[in-house]
């Protein structure tokens, strides 16, 4: 059972380890299971994303609830053509939203620059700006495509440890 | 009133500063001086009969071989359902034109469009910025000749091929699985035998 990687040194033997996986699995079925999105509609994707929150996909069951504020966030969905222009509002935006945080970049000009990556104003995807943890492809995705993109989140959400939460950080270009 | 009839009323006023009506293709348009065209917009704009009360568009157009930027001016009366295109040709090295403000206010950012994408300045403007791009932005986009910059802000403008990039992980993993797992030395060589 023990395992290196798995095991706290400073902390003690498996006794701990088994205790603290377990608070994890708790920790993290309360984060993954409530996690506020930043709405950051920017093209045709926002109106997916409208819909990802609307009756029908609805956001709520997997208690995902959208929020205009990046300081009440956990996660921002990049949806729509990023310009350079905007790129650096995102950044500060990004930038505002607590710890832990993640990124879902949404449809395919999110995701690399898209139908309009030759365009001199066009950011050639959200991940030279920010890291991106999940990529949803799609021009633009079905609202349950991004019901997906929001499960996977969750999966990664669940697969974190409260020891090392804090993520090193990473560049933009998403490379550690 | 047809466009002919507008443009010879224009001509009657202003004279040979406006020149002949093109032919009548989709929008026949006539190419006034540019020293001029504030009057002629003024003119069109207040007489009656023609009362040309809505700037539809204003909007340029570059011909670097000609070494001239035209700028277009959609004008439309809406009380008496017709309309007129003017065009003023601008040297493409300094081009400078009148603002239309002063005649209709609406064409406070179509020429701060014009400005940000052509580089056409416009004298008298209330308030000559960018309008799209950013205030620092270099270059004007819809000038035949520009050449993009690489990258703003230290954002770059070029993006893997997602081909390349997959190889290249390919090539990483397979490397890290080398590294974790080293593959046995070679035997030691066989005596020579006596």
């Amino acid at each position: 059972m023990a395992h290196r990687d798995t095991m706290d040194a400073e902390l003690g033997g498996d006794v701990v380890f088994a205790h603290t996986s377990q608070l994890d699995k708790i920790i993290n079925l309360a984060r993954a299971n409530s996690l506020h999105y930043l709405l950051f509609g920017l093209a045709c994707c926002g109106i997916e994303l409208m819909q990802f929150g609307g009756p029908r996909a609805d956001a709520d069951r997997f208690g995902a609830v959208f929020r205009a504020t990046p300081r009440q966030a956990d996660f921002m969905i990049v949806a729509g053509t990023l310009t350079y222009k905007m790129a650096e509002r995102l950044k500060l935006l990004y930038d505002q939203m607590a710890e832990p945080k993640y990124v879902i970049s949404m449809g395919s000009c999110a995701n690399c620059g898209g139908l309009f990556q030759l365009a001199y104003s066009v950011c050639k995807g959200v991940d030279k700006v920010v890291p991106v943890d999940v990529y949803v492809p799609g021009c633009p995705p079905r609202p349950e495509a991004l019901t997906e993109g929001l499960l996977r989140l969750q999966d990664l959400i669940m697969r974190e440890r409260w020891k090392d939460k804090r993520r090193p950080p990473r560049t933009a270009a998403g490379k550690a | 009133m047809n466009t002919i009839e507008i443009h010879q009323k224009l001509q009657e006023a202003l004279g040979d500063a406006v020149g002949p009506l093109s032919e009548p293709k989709i929008d026949s348009f006539a190419v006034v001086k540019a020293d001029r065209i504030l009057e002629a917009c003024a003119f069109l704009r207040g007489t009656p009969g023609l009362e040309m009360d809505f700037l539809q568009d204003l909007t340029a157009v570059d011909w670097p071989k000609r070494s001239v930027i035209e700028v277009v001016y959609h004008l439309y009366s809406f009380p008496h359902r017709h309309g007129i295109v003017l065009k003023v040709e601008l040297d493409r090295a300094n081009p400078v034109v009148a603002t239309a403000t002063t005649v209709w206010k609406g064409a406070n950012w179509l020429e701060r469009e014009v400005y940000d994408l052509f580089g056409v300045t416009f004298t008298g403007h209330p308030d000559l910025r960018r309008v799209m791009l950013p205030d620092d932005w270099v270059g004007h986009p819809l000038r035949k000749d520009y050449q993009e910059e690489g990258g703003f802000h230290g954002i770059p403008n070029l993006r893997e091929n997602p081909l390349v990039e997959l190889r290249r992980l390919d090539l990483v993993r397979i490397a890290e699985h080398l590294k974790a797992n080293p593959p046995p030395p070679p035997p030691p060589p066989a005596e020579p035998k006596a």
